[in-house]
């Protein structure tokens, strides 16, 4: 009864915060774009521009409301959002919504696998290195981590399509489905096939961050005092690792690793521009350069949403998982 | 069983990063304990007394440097003994509830010590369950994390732990902290028991009083150096003890109507001189030179120039 009642009143506190969170982000955005020095009329046209009169101008301004002011314009805009519209993208000619429907799922699979990837590999890299500490495993792997920490993610997209694409031919060098076809006619295998290599260039960076916290939390828990106990008792350092130190460094990197979603969408953005991988991160920066503002708002709030979703599922495993906070059922 | 001959214990750290140094923080220790007996170790907080239970299991942190002679059941004590005794002979029972793993429920961690010890696997929970109950902690608790537990029953959760294998040698750090007068004889009580059967205890305490109702010997230490080692019954308030240090911590007990001032804590000698020189009334620039060896006196042992 109690856990119920706190479960409620969590989701309550999730949701005013997540509608508060929404109402800024939106605010702010649109402020944002609204002081953008990109012309959304001469960014549709774009070399069209030349052919096209001031009288045509004004009408398609007119059509898209333009002419209004900034402020009437934003309540017009946050009064459909709230009705779920998010209005036509201009450079699609198409509702925002489906845009971002068809991207993301182009760009979950992407993100999904460089996120399983980079939390598995990330995790027992850091805990071999933690219980080895100062061994020569240790040293590789920390070395490793930091180079990949303060490397950018478009550098290594490049280094690895130049030897992997362009040298040994073994991947494609662009997009998610072979070039002249529909996604609809692409096979299973082939679309795997295209997005081995970004993934790879994803996880290959988000593996360091994992890695290096997962080290420093094995190597606190290899000298807690309840790890001096267990080898007072006879435990080796391999029973101390599994049996003691692992569940102590899972539940932290577990946490981590759902936060950690925020920045997979922005590694995304840089990753599918390297590959001009057609997922949502392409998209966003499209809708940047051509001043398909309607898109680039809807992407925002969006993201806005799959990244509260990440870090509230987060606080939900910490709850579920940790005894200390489970057994008290006090959820925050 | 255990004999320790100058035991010293120093940690190294760099200063700035660069300069490493070393900080003795135990200079000489002297004791020994044989089978069927128990040994008292008191001493104020920072004389060295957990880290001499700890050196005798090698658990030491890693920055730790150790050197004396150990020697245990007449053989000599090397690290790579020491990883195969611990646990099978010799036990340790820790002095906080932090030496208990968090996130694991109690009575996997005292199966899993008894299966460390050589109890096999299939027996160990009943042999937990067992532990439990001597220590009479109901049989649910073994399903309880250790944030779940009262500071008394971890206490006797701790001891249930080092005390489920055959160890014949037990290091019981500070065993009934925290314990109710009842239940803090019990404890003893089970470990004067383990020691009658044949066993050796080394009892770590503050509380001089409980020890001398089970130990046979006590041992006394003052900023990581052995003062004085006498027999129980010497603290009895007729003047039988040897050193100005141990007088001072038996006037101290309450109830004893001296209201001496002991130093707050255990002073770390920095010179190489006794470590009581500054609270000691017979000093002399004898004593701030040289660290006293040690006498043997009234059946008992002493570190003092004026002994
Ligand atoms: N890891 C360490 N690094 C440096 N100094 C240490 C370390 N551990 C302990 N010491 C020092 O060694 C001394 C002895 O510590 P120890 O834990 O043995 O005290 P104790 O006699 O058990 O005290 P208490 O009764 O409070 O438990 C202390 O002065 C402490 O500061
Ligand atoms: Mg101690």
């Amino acid at each position: 009864m109690i856990m119920k009642n706190t479960l409620i009143l969590f989701c309550l506190k999730k949701i005013l915060r997540l509608m508060l969170l929404m109402a800024a982000v939106a605010t702010f955005s649109y402020v944002l774009v609204s002081f953008s020095p990109v012309n959304p009329v001469d960014a549709y046209l774009g070399t069209a521009i030349l052919k096209v009169s001031p009288e045509q101008r004004e009408i398609i301004a007119k059509r898209w409301g333009l002419d209004q002011p900034p402020v009437e314009r934003f309540f017009n805009w946050a009064s459909q959002l709230i009705q779920g519209n998010f209005g036509l993208s201009t450079i699609f000619n198409e509702p925002v919504l489906s845009v971002i429907g068809k991207r993301f799922v182009t760009s979950f699979w992407l993100m999904f696998l460089a996120w399983t990837l980079s939390g598995i590999f990330g995790f027992v890299l850091g805990v071999l290195s933690g219980t080895f500490e100062n061994s020569v495993l240790d040293k590789s792997i920390s070395l490793y981590a930091y180079t990949m920490a303060s490397t950018p993610t478009f550098w290594v997209g490049m280094v690895l399509l130049t030897v992997f694409s362009i040298q040994l031919g073994w991947t494609p060098v662009c997009c998610a489905w072979p070039v002249g076809l529909s996604p609809e006619q692409a096979t299973l295998g082939q679309r795997v096939h295209h997005l081995v290599l970004p993934a790879f260039t994803l996880s290959l960076i988000g593996i360091a961050q994992i890695t290096l916290h997962t080290r420093e939390k094995t190597i606190e828990a290899m000298n807690s005092d309840y790890a001096a106990f267990a080898r007072a008792q006879g435990e080796k350092d391999l029973g101390i690792a599994f049996r003691h130190a692992l569940r102590n460094v899972l539940l932290p990197a577990v946490t981590l690793q759902f936060a950690s979603i925020g920045e997979l969408f922005g590694g995304a953005v840089l990753a599918e521009q390297v590959f001009s991988y057609p997922g949502l991160g392409k998209t966003t920066v499209e809708a940047g350069y051509r001043g398909d503002v309607p898109l680039l708002l809807g992407i925002v709030i969006f993201s806005t949403l799959f990244v509260f979703a990440g870090n509230t599922m987060a606080d939900l495993i910490y709850q579920a998982v940790d005894p200390r906070i489970r057994k008290t059922g006090g959820l925050i | 069983m255990l004999d320790i001959k100058s035991l010293s214990i120093g940690f190294s750290s760099y200063s700035f990063g660069l300069k490493k140094h070393t900080v003795l923080a135990i200079r000489s220790l002297d004791l020994s304990v044989s089978k069927k007996e128990v040994l008292a170790v008191v001493g104020q907080s920072g004389a060295g007394k957990s880290l001499l239970a700890h050196a005798l299991l090698g658990i030491l942190p890693r920055n730790a440097s150790l050197s004396g002679d150990l020697t245990f059941k007449g053989k000599k004590l090397t690290p790579k003994d020491m990883a195969l005794l611990r646990g099978r002979e010799i036990a340790l029972i820790p002095q906080s509830m932090t030496y208990l793993n968090p996130l694991l429920k109690v009575g996997v961690q005292i199966a899993r010590a008894a299966e460390l010890s050589g109890v096999s696997p299939k027996a160990s929970w009943k042999a937990t369950l067992e532990a439990l109950r001597r220590y009479r902690l109901e049989e649910k608790i073994a399903r309880r994390f250790p944030f779940q537990l009262s500071g008394g029953m971890a206490r006797r959760i701790l001891t249930a732990t080092a005390t489920i294998g055959k160890a014949d040698l037990i290091l019981a750090d500070e065993p009934t902290n925290g314990l109710d007068q009842a239940t803090a004889g019990e404890t003893l009580g089970h470990l004067r028991g383990l020691a009658d059967a044949g066993k050796a205890v080394l009892l770590i305490t503050h509380d001089i009083e409980a020890a001398l109702s089970i130990a046979d010997r006590v041992t006394v230490f003052c900023g990581g150096v052995t003062v004085e080692e006498a027999r129980a019954s010497d603290f009895n308030g007729s003047g039988k003890l040897r050193h100005p240090y141990s007088r001072a911590l038996w006037d101290a007990l309450p109830g004893r109507g001296f209201v001496k001032s002991l130093p707050a804590r255990s002073p770390i000698s920095s010179s190489g001189g006794c470590p009581f020189i500054f609270f000691c009334e017979k000093s002399t620039p004898l004593c701030e030179g040289s660290l006293p060896g040690i006498k043997n006196l009234n059946q008992g042992c002493v570190r003092c120039h004026h002994a």
